[in-house]
């Protein structure tokens, strides 16, 4: 593996509670190359949440050191390195679709009609052309959804950090919405460098290249399986007997992890 | 609310069945209610003193609409400046209370507690310092009674924001300015909103009833209490009817100033 | 702000409580002792004269001193007493129209129809200055022979029944529909809904209301008073303190302060209530 563009080296992380400490990570060492696309599973309280907040820099590690393309995280967040997007669309009602897709680009102070070529052009890319300028709203869950994968992508930051965002969308919206991420991923240029949180296995063997398996009590690192499925993925990769196997290997890694 | 209804369109009759169709019971509750009135005042023979007819009532208006509305503009517009005065003087402490959590601490419990206070009682005190016939001192009551429930009501709306909201700012590396222009203050509109339709209710109460302890001959509270005091009730009804047609135009002006100001919650 | 009360956990200290309310309660007296230096500092720097703005020490002077020159009670006791006899008018009132509004809002929940027609009288009537009749009721029913307190007692109550009503109806129509329909799932009878479901859903909101009904109460004996007529009460004192304020200004800014203190103590009454009822299981935050 050529520099990592994530590097975790023994990264720890440790919250003070009313019932005494609490770790959230132990001792997590993990390499990410540039243009990687990564699933972090585990059961709730595993900290894989937390890891993710360490690289945007939204949490701040106890112990160990966290660099983003050789930089602090607190650096790659100020030269806004990455895009977010969490389980909830965070959309702001008061802006339509198209103003929230530019709302990164206004706080980076670039001119208005590019801020509007270029969410017009990303809500193309994620289906939503006609919806510039509703409300959000006036949108199903998964459009919205849609929209704010857009407005994280708005300013082709090199990293996209995906907190379970498919978590309250149902089954069949789901796997839709995974075949469009990785459409939308693959054919951006560079491609950027994906972490999705998800507690979904079928989600992080269809979509990633390597899978972390995180185990609880206190949040580590069980194994990282690579996924050797070939892309681009389709429908019929569901049904691909290495990717049964694969999601047996996760399932059965997850359940020794306990 | 699903996609299909943006482009929904509603032709104008429709709209103006479904008006009706929601307005009629209130409208005829409206007509029962005034029938009745009348019909008991004259039924009962109830003397005029105690309750007048609502014939009674507009026809008085009627004798002179001049001069009671030109005492009720008198007193709605003390009304409209103190809240205009107290609604953004609590919204600007609000919006301290925020950049300084320290002052929120000691400030907002205060402003809760305010809202127990009979603030009116103020009236007289208003007088002594800024002229017990001029407008001012009407205007300071309503500013005090709007202040309160301004700053509370913005306050809420202003650390509305969620979690994660506030760490997409924090994503963007988003300056404090940003984080408030972009994402505090346009989530403090509704707050701020709901907040102005009761102080416009407030106010116009604040600037009537300022006036029952003491202003000048030509306003609207000082005329309803001395023409109830020599027992003119009619004339003072009138008044009153005034008194509620201006205060419902305030209501109204500010419900249109919400639906420009908020666009995106027309279809809500 | 409900978001942030104390909680009071189970097996928690009494300590850790008395400790979370001093710490809630300081910035507030700081901010307290902050606007009564402000006060002494002005009339320091702009020389605002006793007649304007009296010092706080003449406040209290004129607190400890006696009324009918020297021979009668203390005058905050004078006060006190007169604010007792606002707060049985207002508190009668209350009771009424809390009374009246909890009917109405059960009247509205079985009969929609009834809802329908009146509900936006309620609620339009709440965007008038109904306090500017409260002079015709004093006056009218003073003509017709009823005794001074029942016209001041009519003018609370009718304060107090609009948001009793609105606050209760929301309370009613709080249970989910998941819950009413868990209801429907046992087959309880429409009084076994009402007494195991939407009453204890809308306590809450009750005590929201009521809160608010406690200070519209105060308000309405205060304005009560103010047509001739009145001898007792804060709000008759607080016209004769303003009448005489030349001869005595401390005595105004008692009257005031006491004036506030009543409806504070009021609001702290029903928030005593509200947490002897519903306080155990939380409160809820009714919008």
């Amino acid at each position: 593996m050529d520099t990592p563009i994530i590097e975790f080296d023994r990264v720890s992380k440790i919250y003070s509670s009313g019932g005494g400490p609490i770790t959230a990570l132990h001792d997590v060492s993990l390499r990410i190359a540039a243009g990687e696309f990564v699933a972090l599973i585990g059961p709730s309280g595993c900290g894989k949440s937390t890891l993710m907040r360490l690289i945007g820099d939204l949490e701040q590690p106890s112990g160990g050191s966290v660099r983003v393309k050789s930089k602090t995280p607190e650096q790659a967040r100020r030269d806004r390195d990455y895009g977010i997007v969490f389980q909830a669309p965070v959309l702001y009602d008061w802006r339509t679709v198209s103003r929230n897709v530019e709302l990164p680009l206004e706080i980076m102070g670039r001119p208005k009609e590019q801020r509007r070529e270029r969410a017009l052009s990303l809500l193309r890319l994620v289906g939503l052309g006609d919806f510039a300028d509703a409300y959000p709203h006036q949108l199903s869950g998964g459009m919205q959804q849609r929209a704010a994968i857009a407005r994280a992508l708005s300013f082709e930051p090199s990293i996209l950090l995906m907190d379970e965002p498919f978590g309250a969308l149902d089954e069949i919206t789901r796997e839709r919405m995974q075949l469009e991420l990785l459409n939308i991923w693959s054919g951006a240029n560079p491609r950027p460098t994906v972490i999705f949180v998800t507690h979904s296995i079928p989600e992080a063997v269809f979509l990633a290249d390597r899978v972390v398996v995180m185990s609880p009590r206190p949040g580590r690192v069980q194994r990282v399986i690579p996924v050797d499925l070939s892309r681009p993925r389709t429908y019929e990769t569901r049904e691909d007997p290495r990717f049964f196997a694969l999601v047996t290997e996760v399932r059965e890694c997850l359940r020794t992890a306990e | 609310m699903r996609a299909t209804t943006i482009r929904q369109q509603i032709s104008t009759p429709a709209r103006v069945g479904g008006w009706l169709r929601a307005f009629w019971p209130p409208l005829l509750t409206f007509l029962l209610v005034i029938g009745l009135w009348e019909a008991a005042v004259r039924g009962l023979s109830i003397p005029l003193y105690l309750l007048p007819a609502p014939s009674q009532i507009v026809a008085t208006f009627m004798e002179r609409p001049g001069y009671l509305l030109r005492i009720g503009l008198a007193t709605l517009s003390n009304a409209l400046a103190g809240c205009a005065i107290g609604c953004t003087l609590g919204a600007l402490v609000a919006a301290l209370c925020v950049r300084w959590p320290i002052a929120a601490d000691g400030i907002v419990p205060l402003a809760v507690a305010a809202s127990a206070v009979p603030i009116i009682a103020l009236a007289p005190l208003m007088g002594i310092w800024l002229g017990s016939i001029s407008p001012a001192s009407k205007i300071g009551v309503v500013a005090v009674m709007t202040f309160f429930p301004t700053l509370v009501s913005v306050y809420r709306g202003l650390i509305s924001p969620r979690a994660d909201a506030l760490l997409l700012m924090r994503s963007y590396a988003a300056p404090p300015r940003d984080v408030f222009t972009r994402l505090r203050a346009p989530a403090a509109l509704p707050f701020f909103f709901s907040a102005l339709r009761v102080c416009t209710t407030l106010s116009m109460i604040g600037a009537v009833v300022a006036e029952f302890f003491g202003g000048p001959q030509n306003a609207l509270g000082v005329y309803i209490k001395t023409q109830a005091g020599i027992l003119r009730t009619r004339e003072a009804w009138s008044a009153i009817l005034v008194a509620c047609l201006l205060g419902l135009a305030f209501y109204l002006l500010v419900l249109v100033a919400e639906r420009i100001a908020m666009p995106w919650r027309k279809e809500q | 702000m409900a978001s942030d009360a104390p909680r009071f956990v189970p097996g928690e200290a009494p300590t850790g409580a008395v400790r979370a309310i001093a710490r809630r309660a300081l910035p507030a007296l700081g901010v307290v002792t902050l606007l009564l230096c402000c006060w002494e500092g002005a009339k320091l720097l702009f020389a605002i004269p006793d007649q304007r703005l009296p010092h706080l020490g003449a406040i209290v002077e004129t607190m400890l001193s006696r009324t009918q020159g020297g021979s009668g009670n203390l005058l905050v006791v004078q006060m006190l007493a007169n604010a007792w006899a606002t707060f049985r008018i207002a508190f009668g009132g209350f009771a009424i129209g809390t009374g009246l509004g909890l009917l109405l809002a059960v009247i509205f929940l079985q009969a929609p129809v009834l809802e329908r027609g009146l509900l936006p009288y309620v609620i339009g009537s709440q965007t008038v200055p109904i306090l500017a009749i409260a002079p015709m009721v004093v006056v009218g029913l003073g003509r017709i022979g009823a005794p001074g307190w029942a016209a001041r007692v009519v003018v609370a109550a009718y304060l107090t029944f609009f948001p009793v009503t609105i606050g209760m109806l929301r309370g009613l129509r709080s249970a989910s529909p998941e819950s009413l329909s868990l209801m429907r799932s046992y087959a309880a009878n429409p009084a076994q809904t009402f007494w195991k479901l939407r009453l204890p859903a809308s306590l809450p909101y009750l005590f929201t209301s009521l809160k608010i009904a406690a200070s519209a109460s105060v308000i309405g004996a205060i304005v009560a008073e103010l047509p001739a007529g009145a001898r007792e009460g804060i709000g008759v004192m607080i016209l004769n303190a303003a009448q005489f304020y030349n001869s005595r200004p401390p005595a105004l800014y008692l009257a005031i302060l006491i004036a506030g203190l009543l409806g504070v103590a009021f609001y702290c009454l029903v928030a005593l209530a509200e947490y002897l009822v519903v306080g155990r299981r939380g409160r809820a935050r009714p919008g």
